[in-house]
């Protein structure tokens, strides 16, 4: 068990390190470096810098080093809470993401947990009653699910809304909660605005996730193990609640860990459509303007994020399997 | 037969509804079980002995139906039950499953769950026929351990499947079969995946078990030997129906059907020459979709009669009296 | 046919072609194959098909609302359109246009339009429909025009083109990678094999819509079209390829054990020759499969990255190029038709995904 868990750690460890070598790359692909865009940033709007001035930044970033010390001294200041300075925004880019980070991963845990929620019985459902109507039923709308990306969906919902409502559907606030201070009331009304992006971003997961309940149960449902319970004289219900569906639930917890990166990643584009105070918007416009930091530090905060998730996952796994509990073999 | 019968099943016929056609797997199949004793059941694969195993449980996985046929428990006492007429997901039918019939797997590592201890599965299956509290339940199961003989019960209780051993697996198998204090067991081909000493070790504990029980045990293999080492009767498949049923000595000394003696042949002999060549069955069991015309058995048949095997069904056996369903029983 | 010669006939048939047959089982699958070579036939033609020239800017044709075309008038058969005119809204000073029954154009196979290069093989001007005559601002608008006044039926139909052949071109590359990595990881195990399997863990457990809007957002500004075009194919393959690499590997592993190739190893036949003779033919079936499964995935990225402004660039025409003028509520609200972009998109996804998954049923020919 301490070996899974030791091995499961090492490898989050690897792919973090990997996401920041990539984190570092994509701030250092524009071209020219961030001394550059930031004298052209200042240009624009009036001031000027001399050479001396600039070379002197130079120095001071490590920008004359070789490309992997500028690598470890970046990663040494990201270690200790420090992203640099948004260019654009001329504030630390910590502040500048504040909140924004949590709401992502609130709005992709609403969703995850909802995929879940949904998921779970349809796909049982599915699965004990094979080839009924409400099998095709689900299946059919699973395809539909599947097929609709969910910033087209988000799309499709917003224009909805619009026209037959009449409101706008979107932001995770009211309007007298945007600015306000955390209280429990502005977490209630977050609670209310949730549903929606939830939904919206659960809904391919969720289909996913249906497909693979429903043909993980089916193989099971086949194993020796259901006649043995079958055999024994207990209800029917009992035997597919207790057997094979516990059974099936071993792919389904292991699915967080493509599952959630994939929810977050979809979280950046929905959140753009329907105007969500996420890091989505916030990325998007520091690409455009080229204000690497702060793109910088959300890509890795994201992957950070999504890495930790997937290793609760794999904790959880290790929880419910007793082979792997007791013997670390998966 | 002194003994009471226990269970007897008439005509019973299953079928499954597949994409290709209808399946018939079992084609009016009848026997009896007694008290006490033991029937074999014999056959290549795909002969239909597990299906009749479920269809008498009623727990035939779909596509497969019950098109007809009776299974009487206690025929001929007042408490005579059909167990073809009762409604499979009922409280009286599941008291019977586990309660009256007890079932024992092939498999002993895929037929427990990986995810219960077995004190655990056992527990449930005692607790589903007794109203006994869960502490006196798992006394009752370390004790079930016990009579199986699993040594430290109190502590294999606890235990996952997977850490124990093959033979242990299916002694907890055993248990777990018991644990309803059943009088008929079906044990379907209980030793096929085990080594030859644990095998030896499962079929003396099954025999002592029945012996101390009374119980009627029904054991499905293709074995020929344990058949020889356990049964009283026996009643050989051949594609969904008994093509020969005769007490075990009778079926050993004077087999009757062509399908029999071919069986026997394809046993070795201890008293074999050296590097003689073991006789085989010709060809294979046909799929149950493209069943051949008159007696399925005729073209694997060394005692073929074109014209006669080919044309018709030969008549089904009487249940309980020893004969062989074959053209050569019946003069032309 | 009797029994046996069926048997026979489903003895001696090829792997793929036993996947075939029952690949055609597939009612839905089967329509979705004829979709997505529908989808193809109108990419291949799509200058052909398209009414008005997809570029063509007009400003007084700006956001006209979808025409349809009239198949029958007083006199019969007559395939026409009404002329538009342009109405100014006493409130909002717009200029609205509303069809005038008064003025009613031929509708025309076979006319002449734009100039262009058909299947690359020779110039021409012929287009499938057009109008006769009319004035500048006339012209048959299937689904309206966008706020520069270009015809959306006609950019649809060419963005076909783009969003088809980035998703094939993309899935290629994928497949080069997973087969390879895949094929290597799969054949030789050990560290390779554990090495390959945990950067494809770690590739996977990455979000990838952060990365690829990284990626492509530092794509120069000066870089052209098509130079664009291949580093977006090249950033979506880049992540893509783990599943296929998946696919693969799993394939290799459990054919290693197989009898045959087993079999094959002890006549002493060259590695080469087992991977390519007995190998790769018995799970082609599961590799096309699983292609059509990863080719509706790499569609979706392609129109999110441009959807979002950093995938192509104009004047390139995509699916997602032509949402991307969808984003804002306000437009939309004025213009729904601008939506309708996403049909092609959802049901190119849908044909994919029922293709895919009727030949992974058909992919196990003995299963």
């Amino acid at each position: 068990m301490l070996s899974y868990l030791l091995q499961r750690l090492g490898l989050a460890v690897v792919t973090c390190i990997f996401i920041s070598a990539l984190t570092f790359v994509i701030i250092r692909l524009p071209p020219g470096d961030f001394v550059d865009a930031y004298i052209a940033n200042l240009t624009a709007s009036g001031s000027s810098v001399s050479q001396e001035q600039a070379a002197a930044m130079r120095v001071e970033y490590g920008l004359d080093r070789p490309v992997i010390v500028q690598y470890a001294r970046w990663m040494g200041r990201v270690l200790q809470g420090d992203f640099g300075v948004s260019m654009v925004w001329r504030r630390p880019v910590s502040e500048v993401i504040g909140d924004r980070l949590w709401l992502t991963m609130v709005v992709s845990l609403a969703a995850l947990f909802l995929t879940w929620a949904i998921a779970l019985p349809i796909g049982i459902y599915s699965a004990v009653r094979q080839y009924s109507i409400g099998d095709y039923v689900f299946t059919t709308l699973g395809f539909i699910g599947l097929a609709v990306p969910n910033f087209l969906l988000a799309l499709i919902l917003m224009y909805l809304g619009f026209r037959y409502l009449g409101l706008s559907v979107g932001g995770l606030f009211s309007p007298e909660y945007v600015q306000a201070p955390w209280s429990w009331g502005r977490v209630w009304d977050l609670m209310k605005h949730l549903p929606l992006p939830a939904a919206v971003l659960a809904l391919a997961g969720t289909a996913q996730l249906i497909r693979i309940m429903r043909a993980n149960l089916l193989d099971e449902l086949r194993r020796p193990y259901v006649v043995t319970a079958r055999a024994k004289g207990i209800s029917e219900r009992r035997v597919v609640l207790k057997y094979p569906v516990r059974a099936a639930l071993n792919p389904f917890a292991s699915s967080i860990a493509y599952l959630f990166p994939y929810l977050v990643s979809g979280s950046i584009v929905v959140s753009l459509v329907l105007g969500l105070p996420t890091v989505g918007p916030l990325l998007l416009q520091a690409l455009v303007a080229q204000d690497m930091f702060l793109a910088g530090a959300i890509v890795l905060l994201l992957g950070v994020m999504t890495v930790i998730g997937t290793l609760i996952s794999d904790l959880l796994l290790m929880w419910i399997d007793p082979r792997i509990r007791l013997e670390g073999r998966a | 037969m002194a003994e009471r019968t226990s269970l007897a099943v008439r005509d019973l016929a299953v079928h499954f509804e597949m994409e290709q056609g209808t399946v018939r797997a079992l084609e009016g199949v009848s026997f009896d079980l007694h008290a006490g004793r033991t029937l074999g059941i014999v056959g290549e694969s795909g002969c239909g002995k597990s299906v009749t195993a479920r269809s008498i449980l009623r727990i035939v996985d779909r596509p497969g139906r019950i098109v007809g046929g009776r299974a009487l428990l206690d025929p001929g006492t007042t408490e005579e039950a059909d167990l073809i007429a009762i409604d499979p997901e009922s409280r009286r039918m599941r008291g019977i499953r586990g309660g009256r019939i007890g079932l024992i797997f092939q498999e002993p590592m895929t037929a427990l769950s990986v995810h219960y201890t077995v004190g655990n599965q056992i527990i449930e299956a005692v607790r589903a026929h007794s109203d006994l509290s869960k502490a006196a339940a798992r006394d009752r199961a370390i004790e079930l351990l016990r009579e199986v003989g699993i040594p430290r019960p109190e502590l294999r209780i606890d235990a996952y499947p997977f850490q124990l051993s093959g033979g242990l697996r299916q002694r907890v198998g055993i248990a777990m079969a018991l644990a309803g204090d059943p009088d008929i067991l079906i044990a379907d081909e209980p030793t096929t995946a085990l080594d030859v000493t644990t095998q030896a070790q499962v079929l003396d504990l099954l025999r002592r078990l029945q012996r101390e029980k009374n119980i009627a045990l029904m054991l499905i293999t293709h074995d020929m030997g344990v058949i020889a080492e356990m049964c009283d009767e026996v009643a050989v498949m051949y594609l969904g129906r008994v093509v020969e049923y005769a007490p075990v000595a009778d079926l050993f000394a004077a087999p009757r059907h062509p399908y029999t003696r071919a069986l026997l042949r394809a046993v070795p002999s201890i008293l074999a020459t050296p590097r003689q060549r073991l006789a085989t069955i010709g060809g294979a069991v046909p799929h149950p979709g493209a069943r051949p015309s008159g007696c399925p058995f005729h073209p694997r048949c060394g005692d073929f009669m074109p014209g006669r095997c080919d044309a018709a069904l030969p008549p089904p056996l009487r249940p309980g009296e020893a004969g062989a369903s074959c053209f050569l029983e019946v003069p032309a | 046919m009797s029994a046996t010669a069926a048997q026979d006939r489903w003895a001696e048939a090829t792997q793929l072609r036993l996947t075939w047959w029952r690949f055609r089982r597939h009612r839905l699958a089967v329509v979705s194959l004829f979709i997505i070579v529908l989808f193809y036939l109108v990419a291949a033609f799509a200058d052909f098909l398209a009414i008005n020239d997809p570029h063509a800017t007009d400003a007084r044709r700006s956001f006209i609302p979808p025409q349809s075309i009239h198949l029958f008038d007083e006199d019969g058969f007559n395939p026409h359109v009404y002329g538009l005119r342009g109405v100014r809204d006493r409130q909002t000073f717009q200029l609205i246009y509303t069809p005038d029954p008064n003025r009613k154009l031929p509708v025309r196979l076979f006319t002449r339009g734009y100039t262009y290069n058909l299947l690359g093989l020779f110039e021409t001007d012929i287009h499938l429909i057009g109008i006769e005559g009319g004035q500048r601002t006339d012209g048959i608008f299937l689904l309206g025009t966008d706020q520069l006044g270009r015809d959306l039926f006609s950019r649809m139909i060419v963005a076909t083109r783009v969003s088809l052949s980035i998703g094939l071109a993309g899935v290629t590359l994928s497949l080069l990678l997973g087969i390879i990595l895949g094929g290597v990881s799969g054949l030789y195990g050990g560290w390779v094999d554990t090495l390959i399997q945990r950067v494809i863990e770690v590739l996977r457990s990455i979000p990838t819509i952060p990365l690829w809007m990284g990626l492509a957002a530092a794509l120069p500004n000066t870089w052209s079209t098509t130079q664009v075009y291949f580093a977006i194919t090249i950033i979506i393959s880049l992540i893509g390829w783990t599943d296929l690499a998946r696919v693969v590997r799993g394939r290799f592993l459990s054919l290693r054990e197989e009898d045959f190739v087993v079999a094959a190893e002890l006549a002493g036949a060259s590695q080469g020759r087992i991977i390519f003779r007995h190998m790769l033919p018995s799970f082609a079936s599961h590799i096309i499969a699983a292609v059509s499964l990863a080719l509706p995935a790499m569609i979706v990225s392609e129109t999110a990255l441009s959807f979002l402004g950093l995938g192509l660039r104009p004047p390139a025409i995509s699916w997602g190029i032509l949402l991307q003028d969808a984003q804002n509520i306000q437009v939309l609200a004025n213009a729904p038709w601008l939506l309708s972009a996403a049909v092609p998109v959802i049901l190119v996804i849908l044909a994919f995904n029922f293709l895919g998954d009727g030949l992974r049923d058909a992919a196990d020919p003995y299963g």
